[in-house]
């Protein structure tokens, strides 16, 4: 399906950011929904659709005064927006809203109000994974890892550089939650947290939230903001449990919804001028730039090194920071959906110049989901 | 604190029942002899419902691995590795390496691993997996 007729027209994150113990994971929503109703310049009555994941939808509307006409509550964890705002657009081009409201929060560091981590141990992956001493994200999301740097020749020196240039972008950023410089060298000494994984090479814990408010590319012309068009969009899930990933080298999902996206937005490689990819660890962006084709297998470290995805490189990724130094709340795709918008703005705090196509790509769970957004400043 | 157990659910209980009698039991298509796991009354492959159980030959090796540095309260307060290991069969698992050091130096991907059961309780032991011996 092509969905070149929808566009953003509301954007914002939480008004605070980073460690907000006096807001609810419900009240953080809110937070970001008034703030996006507010820079689109409209209210709760003029919202018919809604979708988010976390919550449901249910306390969603309720909460805010909303009486949708579409609802979406798929939840396949960080990259859950990515699919959000595809099925928004398929909604709008379909007739069953007009105006779709997106919305992430979450207590991810301070837990107000936050429901628990655990999986069922009747579950496949209460069986056949919890068992063996896993403790979420950075023991399982890290698996993968060994497998992928010992066919490629990828060292720890490799991931920690994914951390050093995300840290020059977040030095841009007054949000950021770390913008000391810092080496690889503080990398490879900072904590152990599961080898070869050390502390600055996962994502931070925080407090945030944001949201979305989506609408035709028609109707968009007549908002305050300058509309930024959704020119591609893709999706794909391969499995709950880490250990049953097809191949440790390279993400299903990944692959699946890049193509998708690309080949919908009928756009090449060469025309993109900002990538996000969502980063919780180090690894992430080496599997992504590989995944979606911007790499060869195995040449996305050499890529990161010579300074490729850095400020002034030819492929600024990950421009807030990342998950790894600008926040992580614990599904982070939401932040990674608002860089992007900024960036076909024109107005985030490092600004790419002359960015007029920004992809946007988001991981769910342990490598279990994929979505991906192409945006663009310029009407399809 | 006692080990975190698995549940085993109708679909998956002759697997445990398998792993109690120090069995590693997978499930095979029984017209292309091609083995899946974790356990199901169907091949994931072609949704055939014409499946069978069989025994594994208990052989594997070092597919990746992470050391867990933070046990989890209910694994002691040694680092630990949590493994993926590629079973001779060609599914892999999610397990942990014993009788052996948990460290990188001796944990050397695509080693040659052994299954061996650790009883946790009454009803459950967990297949693990050693170096292999000889």
């Amino acid at each position: 399906m092509k969905q070149k007729s929808v566009a953003v027209v509301g954007a914002a994150e939480t008004t605070k950011m980073g460690k907000i113990p006096d807001v609810s994971v419900i009240g953080l929503h809110a937070d970001a929904a008034l703030n996006a109703m507010k820079d689109a310049g409209l209210t709760p009555a003029d919202i018919d659709g809604v979708a988010t994941a976390g919550v449901s939808p249910v306390e969603l509307a309720h909460y805010l005064g909303i009486t949708p006409t579409y609802a979406d509550g798929t939840s396949v964890g960080g990259c859950s927006f990515m699919l959000h705002v595809r099925h928004a657009a398929a909604a709008i081009n379909a007739g069953l809203a007009t105006t779709i409201l997106i919305t992430h929060g979450e207590s991810g560091r301070s837990r107000v109000g936050a429901g628990g981590f655990g999986r069922a141990p009747s579950s496949l992956m209460g069986q056949f994974e919890m068992p063996y001493g896993v403790g979420g994200p950075p023991t399982m999301f890290t698996i993968p890892v060994l497998r992928y740097m010992k066919t490629h020749g990828v060292t720890e020196e490799d991931l920690a550089m994914v951390a050093v240039i995300q840290r020059e972008w977040a030095a841009l950023n007054p949000r950021s939650s770390f913008k000391d410089p810092i080496t690889v060298d503080d990398v490879l000494n900072s904590d152990m947290i599961a080898w070869p994984f050390r502390k600055l090479m996962c994502c931070l814990v925080t407090d945030g939230g944001g949201a979305l408010i989506l609408t035709s590319a028609e109707r968009a012309k007549d908002f305050p903001q300058k509309p930024v068009y959704v020119l591609g969009t893709g999706e794909s899930v391969e499995t709950p449990m880490v250990s049953q990933m097809d191949d440790f080298n390279t993400s299903k999902a990944f692959r699946v919804s890049g193509k998708k996206a690309f080949d919908e937005a009928g756009i090449s490689h060469s025309d993109v001028d900002h990538l996000m990819i969502y980063d919780a660890f180090a690894h992430l962006p080496l599997y992504g730039l590989e995944d979606l084709g911007f790499c060869k297998p195995g040449e996305a470290k050499d890529f990161i090194r010579e300074r490729n995805t850095a400020i002034g490189g030819k492929l600024p990724l990950n421009t807030n920071g990342g998950g790894l130094s600008y926040m992580h709340s614990g599904m982070y795709g939401m932040y990674a959906l608002q860089e992007s918008v900024r960036q076909m703005r024109g107005i985030a705090p490092a600004q790419v110049k002359d960015a007029n196509i920004s992809v946007c790509h988001g991981v769910g769970g342990m490598f279990a989901a994929s979505g991906t957004i192409i945006f663009s400043n310029e009407a399809p | 604190m006692p080990r975190m157990a698995p549940e085993p659910t109708p679909e998956t209980q002759h697997f445990w029942d398998g792993t109690l009698k120090g069995e590693l039991l997978l499930q095979r298509n029984k017209e292309t002899g091609i083995a899946y796991f974790p356990p199901r009354p169907f091949d994931p492959r072609t949704g055939s419902r014409d499946v069978e159980v069989f025994k594994a030959s208990g052989r594997a090796t070092l597919y990746s691995y992470v050391i867990n540095v933070r046990p989890r309260p209910d694994m002691g307060t040694e680092p630990y590795a949590i493994a993926v290991v590629q079973l001779e069969e060609g599914p892999r698992m999610m397990t942990n390496i014993v009788n052996c050091p948990q460290t990188p130096e001796a944990l050397q991907l695509d080693m040659p691993l052994q299954v061996t059961f650790e009883k946790i309780s009454d009803t459950i032991a967990l297949p693990l997996f050693e170096p292999a011996k000889g």
